[in-house]
């Protein structure tokens, strides 16, 4: 892996995020390595949302630029957001499932979003059901479903396009133990499989275990001492 | 496109009660506004055929020569707008007085005298037909000095088209008005239906689709909404003008005179503008749904 090092996928040069007065980010310069598994972590308001928000055009930045996979996102016109957004899988906070679509249709809308043929479609669906162990559940509603459930869709949801990056935020957010390893060792699997993950967490459990870079956010700023 | 016309479905199926409404709105609309249509049709026939029985009579001085005759035809003739111009002898007028008098005619038997003038029958060129033309050819006519007097009986057919030609100022209006009201009647429905989305598609963009993806199924909506809505409406049409000239005859405007519906071809492209107008409708919600 050394030999992929200094080759980023996402660089922030001097990043500000203002809501209003309220600085959300502050100068903030990072370079995320492709195939990096890297955690966000800080207080609740420390601004782990907004960073990962900013990376997909969620919201605009303030100040400085964003490159992402060679794209400056100053420089993006809005026809072609929907091209940035579909090198990311997003897991969202609030996992954000369509209630009156099945889970299967869930996750079959990202590759019918992307103009996949439709024949690849049901095979690929299917397929990244079963890793997350939703499969069975493929043609129940969202909201029939318990927290950690949703969670695992939303996480097939993120992967399904096969996105270079996927974001998590706070993936075990409300989960027990047991279902939040479950969730960290499907966010292995896809990074295994040559994926950008990018985890914002204040799960110290989940901090612990990981053997890998942490950057900590503190009031909008990179905390640059030792995380945890 | 077959997802996206599923999607369309959906939507429709999901909102029962509020495309329903939409779409007998429309088909009123559309009823009112083709029914005032059918009617400029049939009243524009009911003219032209009235017009084509346009003529007028020049009478002649009862001192004309032979030879002062055969001049006024030709110079009736030579005048502009006149198609054709028939001598009818003293004969000829007593004998289709006599036509036209039926059972009376026995009392013609106890005229000694013919007392008709010889006359003119002058037919005029179609565009010669409108009543200010008429009234100027009359003119003319009567400034010949062999001809006594002139009458064309029709003065009416003027006031008639002028009134048509009022009606159909309104018809246009109403048009417009129903036009309209189409547009912003399916642009409220899809505003709704938008509205009640407004969260999956707020997803649908987080998730990587474009405008595209997100707004054909609206489209789709809109289109079909509109030509269901045309369809309907004039269906109803023409089951009222069925029923109309089954029991009232061909109109009472003369037997020669055949109520018509709308051609085949137009009917199609009443339905395609229905759908044009209610896909413009979606445009209008879209536009300002996703600035
Ligand atoms: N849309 C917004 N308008 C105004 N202020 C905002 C908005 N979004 C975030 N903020 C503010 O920016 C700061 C950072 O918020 P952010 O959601 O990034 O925090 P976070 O680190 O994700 O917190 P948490 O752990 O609770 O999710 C907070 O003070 C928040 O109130
Ligand atoms: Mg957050």
């Amino acid at each position: 892996m050394t030999d992929t090092r200094n080759d980023a996928i996402i660089r922030l040069f001097h990043v500000h995020k203002r809501y209003g007065a309220k600085a959300a980010l502050q100068d903030l310069t990072l370079d995320i390595e492709k195939n990096e598994l890297l955690f966000v972590t800080g207080r609740s308001g420390a601004g782990k949302t907004t960073l990962l928000r900013l990376l997909y055009l969620g919201e605009e930045v303030s100040e400085g630029q964003i490159l992402v996979d060679g794209m400056n996102l100053s420089r993006i016109p809005r026809g072609r957001i929907p091209r940035l957004r579909r090198k990311f899988g997003i897991i969202f906070q609030d996992y954000k499932l369509i209630p009156t679509k099945t889970v299967y249709d869930n996750v079959a809308l990202v590759l019918d979003a992307a103009g996949r043929k439709p024949s690849v479609i049901p095979k690929k669906v299917k397929s990244v059901l079963r890793i997350v162990g939703m499969e069975d559940r493929m043609n129940a509603y969202p909201p029939s479903l318990s927290g950690g459930e949703q969670q695992r869709v939303a996480v097939a949801r993120a992967a399904v396009g096969d996105p270079k990056i996927i974001l998590a935020d706070e993936p075990t957010g409300s989960l027990d133990e047991e279902a939040a390893g479950l969730i960290m060792s499907y966010l292995d699997t896809f990074h295994t499989r040559g994926a950008t993950v990018i985890v914002a967490t204040h799960d110290k459990e989940l901090l612990r275990r990981a053997n890998t870079r942490v950057v900590q956010l503190r009031d909008g700023r990179l905390w640059p001492s030792d995380p945890i | 496109m077959k997802r996206f016309y599923l999607r369309a479905i959906k939507d429709i199926r999901d909102n029962r009660f509020l495309t329903a409404i939409t779409v007998i709105t429309i088909a009123l609309s559309i009823m009112i506004a083709a029914a005032f249509a059918l009617f400029f049709i049939n009243a524009g026939d009911v003219l032209t055929l009235w017009q084509k029985g346009i003529r007028m009579m020049v009478y002649l001085d009862p001192e004309v020569s032979e030879t002062g005759r055969i001049e006024t035809k030709s110079r009736l003739q030579a005048i502009a707008g006149v198609q054709e111009a028939h001598y009818i002898s003293r004969e000829d007028a007593l004998e289709r007085l006599r036509g036209q008098m039926q059972h009376h005619a026995a009392l013609l038997d106890n005229l000694r005298d013919n007392p008709l003038p010889e006359a003119f029958e002058v037919t005029l060129q179609a565009g010669a037909r409108d009543s200010d033309t008429l009234q100027f050819l009359a003119e003319r006519i009567s400034g010949l000095e062999t001809v006594a007097e002139v009458e064309y009986g029709q003065q009416w057919i003027g006031r008639f088209t002028s009134i048509i030609k009022l009606f159909s100022l309104a018809g246009y209006a109403i048009g417009g008005l129903f036009f309209m009201a189409t547009v912003f009647i399916v642009a409220n429905t899809i505003r709704l239906v938008l509205y009640a989305r407004r969260e999956e598609i707020e997803i649908m963009r987080l998730v990587g689709a474009t405008d595209r993806f997100i707004k054909i199924p609206f489209y789709l909506q809109g289109m079909i909404q509109g030509g269901l809505g045309s369809f309907l409406g004039l269906t109803a049409l023409f089951l009222g003008y069925f029923y109309l000239t089954r029991h009232f005859g061909a109109g009472g405007a003369g037997e020669m005179f055949q109520m018509r519906f709308f051609p085949a071809a137009t009917c199609a492209g009443i339905v395609l503008g229905g759908m044009v107008v209610g896909w413009l409708g979606s445009w209008v919600s879209l536009k300002q749904f996703l600035k």
